[in-house]
């Protein structure tokens, strides 16, 4: 592809721009484009940031009471932890056993010892920015730790469905006969099976064996597995379509190669497809990590992401306590709508016919 | 004026294109009448604003045409500009009804014939299911398709072209119209299908004293029908008179460029006048004639013996059908010289073009290109032929790759064949090659989308010229072009030949070009060659009935040019 894109830099002529310079420029004027843009660019940060452990890092920490009321509903009542309260209050009085107690003598040793050393009494606080979990932990750095697993799955399942899908539809579209009798079959096998089923046996293939590796790697690669076959199916059709077009008899007349007529010349032409697609994908592959999670094939328990969110949200709206579901809910809301948002803008910037 | 059965006053239409620039004025005043059971013909290249003007008759102009307050269009009393659309949908299809240029995309696909011209009986006439059928077949009847009672049934794709636009044409006079605008009728079709449309419309004319507007780019074929001709250049009328006065006196130098630059039988210029000549430059044309012919001691390059190509359809589950598209054609291409190919749509010539490029694999045969055997090599042998043919599609719309630049475009193939020493060097070819086109520099930085249609076959040419061909197949090269536009192209390819000393094989359903062009000329019909001569001898005496057919459906203007013996 880069031979066909690279652009010849003409010494003392006009400066040339390429086909993304060109994009990037194009892209600039469309505000649309350049706000969502932002915005993804802002999640990748955040999930950067959390990765290296610049931010979220004791994410773990119980640092509220439970289900602590969010900062700006501090004065609400919360019951879940004036129970938990008073349970610990009635356990203080205890029954006098001293004179039947053989250890009763050592007591006054031991607490002198204990008080030595320094305990400090970490005082719950009674509200949280975003709210608490059951556990009292904040939720927006549940939010945060949580997008690092939910964006890079998202988006590393999806690049890769693209690619396998984009990939496999060129040669099946391009090249027909046998090629693509093979390839239709291979998708036929993969379709006639129903989705979640194919999904948990590849789940469960990658846990018995450990081939995939733990946790995030395997749910990319299940994803991505599972995930190629609509794409595969509308490039091909893109490439068939394409394959008789003048312009690529025209390519094959002045000598360019299969693979210079497949990817350099038709994939420009019908890259919108699969940009739309992987915009679509993300979306869908970030819902399909929270469904694993709740079935036990997703992240480990001592992981967090989205995913995991939804799946507790559901008990904690029961009695009342919405945050953690408007937060995890909210945040995967904003970045797929601005990530298609993007893609779309990334798809007209690309074609040079629409200004 | 109670003979006019629509005026046009002062018509003036503006496209706003985005909300920074200045709307675009496509048509700048102009006036003319219809009269009643006449043919009126608006004759202008692409963008003069002939086909904007017919759409603005029938209210369809696109969303962001802005007609001017004073424009008015005058049908039956009425300013139809200022109609109600209630009232439009009224007129449209009843009193004035329309064919546009290409019947293959103005059908439905997915109903038959006889649905579609009922549905405009139906809408229109109030007329029943079985009434609106049986008119159906008696207009079918009427335009000339055989079997009418049967071919009611059938579905758009299962007609040919000439067909097609037939039944459009039953269509638009199925209601017995006023008025009918025919845009650009026959511009997609065969020469002599063209013909037959042509005298098919002239006929109804006469039978149901309508009025036809007829639009088209080639002051050529109106002579014969139209009563009046209306010419318009970048919107607009440079002048309208009757058929006699513009064709036998001319008075603007743009009609007398119109009627020069089409390539007639009888003769042949060096060059064929342009647009250009008569504007800017002093009105000579330049008559000296080209000698063309060839003679037996021509060295020959490219030598194609008993060529055949057959396509294979799937019929059922298993089985399959041959359809053969070539059958035994062998002939010799003398260097430096132009071989023309000439047939009707489907008579196979395309697919021989395509089969000496392999671009289609041929099914026998042999194609000697200095005494190799083309077909014979493997992919990676033929690489290097592959540089010394080339081919010049006909619709420059699809050959050019839309996401790449004129420079990208002109440079790939030398980076293929490593024509030239680092890029630098082939950028430099690049603008060299542009420039002989006749192309601005800034093209090279340009998307094919910017250019228009002559431009864009200039690119392609120029394409082909980077790998310094010895053979250039042109197929149908300039059949989707203006006559005018078409005279600058060809003037071009002769300009190469002469400097490179390069060997065409000329594609063309036209005689004319092809005889224009060619030192021998080859007639082919059903994938077989009917007959090959020197291209005057061809002219002078065609020895098949096929060859006649041909010559005779040619446009012969206004004062019918000598009748070929």
């Amino acid at each position: 592809m880069s031979a066909v894109l690279t652009t010849p830099q003409p010494v003392a002529r006009q400066e040339s721009p390429g086909l993304w310079a060109l994009a990037w420029r194009r892209l600039r004027q469309d505000t649309v484009g350049m706000v969502s843009l932002a915005v993804v660019a802002f999640f990748l940060a955040m999930m950067l940031a959390s990765f290296t452990g610049l931010i979220a890092k004791d994410w773990s920490k119980e640092k509220g009471v439970s289900y602590a009321n969010p900062s700006f509903l501090a004065g609400a009542e919360n019951l879940e932890a004036r129970s938990m309260a008073t349970k610990e209050a009635a356990k203080a009085p205890a029954v006098d056993l001293s004179d039947i107690d053989p250890l009763a003598p050592r007591y006054r040793e031991w607490e002198e010892r204990a008080a030595k050393i320094a305990v400090t009494e970490t005082k719950r606080a009674e509200s949280l920015p975003f709210g608490g979990d059951k556990w009292g932990r904040d939720v927006l750095q549940k939010v945060i730790k949580g997008s690092e697993v939910s964006i890079f799955v998202g988006l590393c399942g999806a690049l890769i469905a693209t690619f396998i899908g984009t990939f496999l539809g060129a040669m099946a579209g391009y090249w027909g006969g046998k090629v693509n009798d093979f390839l239709e079959w291979f998708y036929n096998i993969f379709t006639s099976i129903p989705y979640i089923l194919l999904i948990l046996a590849f789940a469960a293939v990658a846990q018995a064996t450990g081939s995939f590796g733990k946790g995030v790697v395997s749910i990319i690669v299940i994803l991505s597995l599972t995930g190629w076959t609509g794409i595969y199916r509308l490039i091909r059709a893109e490439y068939i379509k394409h394959g008789n077009r003048e312009y690529v008899k025209a390519a094959q007349a002045i000598g360019a190669t299969n693979m210079s007529r497949m990817f350099g010349h038709i994939l420009p032409n019908v890259s919108h497809v699969s940009l739309v697609q992987l915009s679509a994908h993300v979306v869908g592959f970030i819902k399909a990590e929270v469904i694993l999670s709740f079935l036990g094939f997703g992240v480990p328990v001592d992981q967090v992401s989205w995913g995991t969110m939804l799946a507790e949200a559901q008990n904690e709206l029961v009695i009342g306590k919405w945050w953690q579901l408007v937060a995890a809910g909210a945040s995967m809301a904003i970045l797929v709508t601005a990530f298609s948002l993007l893609t779309d803008a990334l798809r007209d910037a690309l074609d040079p016919k629409l200004k | 004026m109670a003979d006019n059965i629509l005026q046009v006053e002062n018509l003036d239409i503006r496209f706003r294109i985005d909300r920074k620039s200045e709307p675009f004025r496509a048509v700048k005043g102009i006036s003319f009448n219809i009269p009643a059971n006449t043919t009126v013909a608006l004759v202008g290249e692409s963008g003069s604003g002939k086909s904007v003007s017919a759409m603005a008759i029938l209210g369809l102009l696109p969303e962001n045409g802005i007609v001017a307050p004073e424009s008015r269009i005058v049908y039956g009393g009425r300013d139809l500009l200022k109609a109600q659309l209630p009232e439009m949908q009224r007129i449209r299809g009843k009193d004035i009804s329309v064919i546009f240029q290409e019947p293959m995309t103005s059908l439905n696909p997915v109903f038959t014939v006889g649905e579609q011209i009922a549905e405009t009986l139906r809408l229109h006439m109030g007329l029943g299911l079985r009434q609106a059928r049986a008119r159906g077949v008696e207009l079918l009847n009427e335009v000339g398709i055989p079997n009418p009672q049967l071919r009611i049934n059938s579905y758009p794709h299962e007609m040919s072209g000439g067909q097609q636009q037939r039944v459009m044409i039953a269509m638009a006079i199925a209601c017995e119209p006023k008025l009918l605008i025919a845009d650009e009728p026959t511009t997609a079709l065969d020469v002599t299908i063209q013909k037959q449309i042509l005298d098919l419309i002239a006929k109804l004319q006469e039978q149901h004293r309508m009025s036809v507007l007829f639009i088209t780019h080639d002051l050529g074929v109106v002579g014969d029908i139209a009563d009046t001709v209306v010419v318009m250049q970048n919107g607009v009328i440079q002048e309208q008179g009757s058929v006699k006065a513009i064709f036998e006196h001319p008075q603007h130098p743009y009609t007398k460029a119109l009627l020069a630059c089409r390539p007639r039988l009888d003769r042949r210029p060096k060059r064929l006048p342009v647009i250009d000549d008569f504007i800017k430059g002093d009105g000579r044309l330049h008559l000296e004639e080209r000698r063309r012919g060839t003679s037996s001691g021509d060295p020959i390059i490219l030598e194609v013996k008993d060529l055949n190509k057959t396509f294979f359809l799937k019929e059922g589950l298993f089985g399959k059908r041959a359809i053969p598209a070539v059958k035994g054609v062998s002939f010799q291409l003398p260097k430096g010289k132009t071989l023309g190919l000439v047939g009707e749509s489907g008579s196979g010539k395309t697919t021989v073009g395509l089969t000496l490029m392999r671009l289609h694999d041929a099914t026998s045969g042999e194609v000697l290109f200095e005494g190799k055997d083309l077909l014979a090599l493997t992919e990676r042998e033929m690489m290097a032929y592959r540089r010394r043919i080339q081919i010049i599609f006909q619709n420059p719309y699809a050959s050019l790759n839309p996401r790449m630049t004129v420079g990208q475009i002109l440079v790939e193939p030398m980076k293929i064949h490593a024509i030239g020493k680092d890029e630098r060097e082939r950028v430099d070819m690049a603008f060299q090659l542009l420039q002989r086109v006749g192309l601005s520099p800034e093209s090279f930085y340009k998307y094919p989308h910017e250019f228009s249609g002559g431009q864009r076959q200039r690119i392609a040419i120029a394409r082909c010229l980077t790998m310094k061909p010895d053979v250039l197949i042109c197929d149908e090269s300039v059949s989707a072009l203006d006559v005018s536009v078409q005279a600058q192209v060809l003037n071009l390819l002769q300009d190469l030949q002469d400097e490179y000393g390069l060997s065409y094989i000329f594609i063309s359903h036209d005689l004319a070009v092809v005889k224009y062009m060619s030192d021998r000329v080859m007639v082919m019909s059903d994938g077989v060659i009917v007959e090959m001569a020197d291209s005057d001898e061809i002219y002078r005496h065609p020895r098949e009935e096929y060859t006649r057919k041909l010559l005779s459906s040619i446009p012969k203007g206004y004062e019918l040019a000598p009748q070929p013996a």
